[in-house]
């Protein structure tokens, strides 16, 4: 007899990454070295088609993103749809070029939540991290616009060598500013961000106390704030399970169209995407080749291919382990089972003091 | 961590209410009622479920686990317990107000 067929998982989160283009230009960026264009952008009517197509297919929560979601001048329109399809709207935001009366309008919109990021707790610093004068003035603005508006906010802090040793400040600013939630987002090295690598790593001491810190803020602000923080990648014993398993949790459709199954995807070389100008979603996260290509466990290789964890971090980050080892089957060299595990504890000691190669 | 984390108390008296941001939706695909949050998704069992729907920031506590009570016979006290336990792990996750 056959053996029943694996069942397709049920996909709960779509990363729409509305527009490339933004006005800061963060070195951390995790964006493409090759952006789209503006005139490949998927129009209003398209983006409202792959809401109705991911609601039908199970998706719950939309994050509206990019690049910075505001570039777009439909917006407002494209949040309509999104909530009109069923599903939860996030909105992803540097905050810069999102007017206070954009802001209204997407609440009036009924947008769910919002998510601001901030380069650092002080100003100068923040403001030189995204290589943009008068930026974090800006999001603190907007961040108490979405407070008196009822919706809850999220505060999301990249952190890195120059601003790892202020994360208890980060949490104390996003308590200030009234967001239910914050994220310390530990840079994670795809894209553009490795451009930088060397001059964004922290210390290994650096790590273990901001670690130690956001544990002492979880206690002291508990039932007050909800922190996020995950272990730096480079700093990791085990890898993370990179967007909760390849094709099984979430998809990713870049502004021109691609899905992908994560933003870094394309990185990859040799994946065929196909687009939702030619697919249906549904067709896509069934049958395209790049979501086959690592769903479940049988493409692995050992060690994890016998791993009892698995099933819990499947291996890790595909991205990651094809940039560091050149084979996109490897394990993912954060784990310490890894047998190329040496090339990231070598590439966590490159530190050098330079400028920011910055995104322009 | 463990150590320090207390619940909220829950009064009977409140009036809970999911905040904007916190939605709980029928969803046929995940095959249930889920508690839709920000950037989070927790899978909500029936008895969750027939909490929440009575979360409205309108009916107390005390009527909530009535109305649960004699809806599904249950022994109140039992309700309430269950009832309170859910209600302050979600508060403090900012998933409810009280």
């Amino acid at each position: 007899m056959l053996a029943p067929a694996e069942k397709l998982p049920t996909p709960l989160g779509l990363l729409a990454e509305l527009t490339h283009r933004c006005p800061l230009g963060c070195p951390y960026c995790s964006n493409p070295l090759k952006l789209d264009p503006r005139a490949d952008e998927l129009d209003t009517a398209t983006w409202a088609r792959v809401f109705r197509e991911a609601a039908a297919l199970g998706v719950l929560q939309v994050h509206l993103s990019g690049g910075e979601p505001a570039a777009r001048r439909d917006l407002v329109e494209i949040t309509t749809a999104a909530r009109a399809a069923g599903l939860y709207a996030n909105l992803i935001t540097s905050a810069v070029g999102l007017t206070g009366k954009t802001l209204d309008a997407l609440a009036d919109a009924g947008l769910d939540h919002v998510q601001i990021s901030i380069q650092d707790s002080i100003e100068a610093s923040a403001d030189r991290i995204a290589g943009y004068d008068g930026a974090f003035a800006r999001k603190r603005a907007l961040a108490a616009q979405v407070v008196r508006l009822k919706l809850p906010l999220t505060v999301n802090a990249v952190v890195h060598r120059a601003n790892i040793e202020r994360v208890g400040d980060l949490v104390e600013m996003a308590l200030a500013l009234g967001a239910g939630r914050v994220e310390i987002a530990h840079v994670q090295y795809y894209g553009w961000a490795l451009e930088n690598r060397a001059t964004l790593m922290p210390t290994p001491e650096q790590v273990k106390r901001a670690v130690g810190e956001v544990e002492k803020l979880r206690a002291k602000h508990h039932g007050r704030i909800v922190i996020d923080a995950v272990v730096p990648d480079y700093y990791a014993k085990y890898p993370k399970p990179c967007v909760g398993g390849w094709g099984r949790r979430s998809l990713n459709v870049t502004p021109a169209g691609r899905v992908l199954p994560c933003h870094a995807a394309e990185s990859i070389p040799g994946l065929e995407f196909w687009s939702v100008r030619d697919h249906s979603l549904a067709d896509i996260w069934a049958s395209s080749p790049a979501f086959r290509a690592f769903r479940g466990t049988d493409w692995m290789q050992q060690p994890c291919a016998s791993c009892p964890r698995r099933h819990e971090d499947f291996g890790g980050c595909r991205c990651q382990a094809f940039a560091l080892t050149g084979d996109a089957r490897a394990t993912d060299p954060v784990c310490h089972l890894s047998p190329k595990h040496a090339i990231v504890e070598e590439l966590a000691g490159v530190r050098k003091e330079a400028e920011y190669v910055y995104r322009r | 961590m463990s150590d320090v984390e207390k619940t909220q108390t829950v009064s009977e008296e409140a009036r809970p209410r999911l905040p904007r941001g916190v939605r709980l939706v029928h969803n046929e695909a995940q095959g249930g009622f889920v508690l839709l949050a920000p950037e989070r998704v927790f899978k909500a069992d029936a008895i969750a479920a027939e909490i929440l729907k009575r979360c409205t920031g309108e009916a107390t506590v005390a009527a909530i686990v009535d109305d649960l009570a004699k809806g599904f016979s249950a022994p109140r006290e039992r309700v309430l317990t269950d009832v309170t336990k859910l209600l302050g792990s979600l508060a403090d996750k900012r998933l409810l107000e009280l």
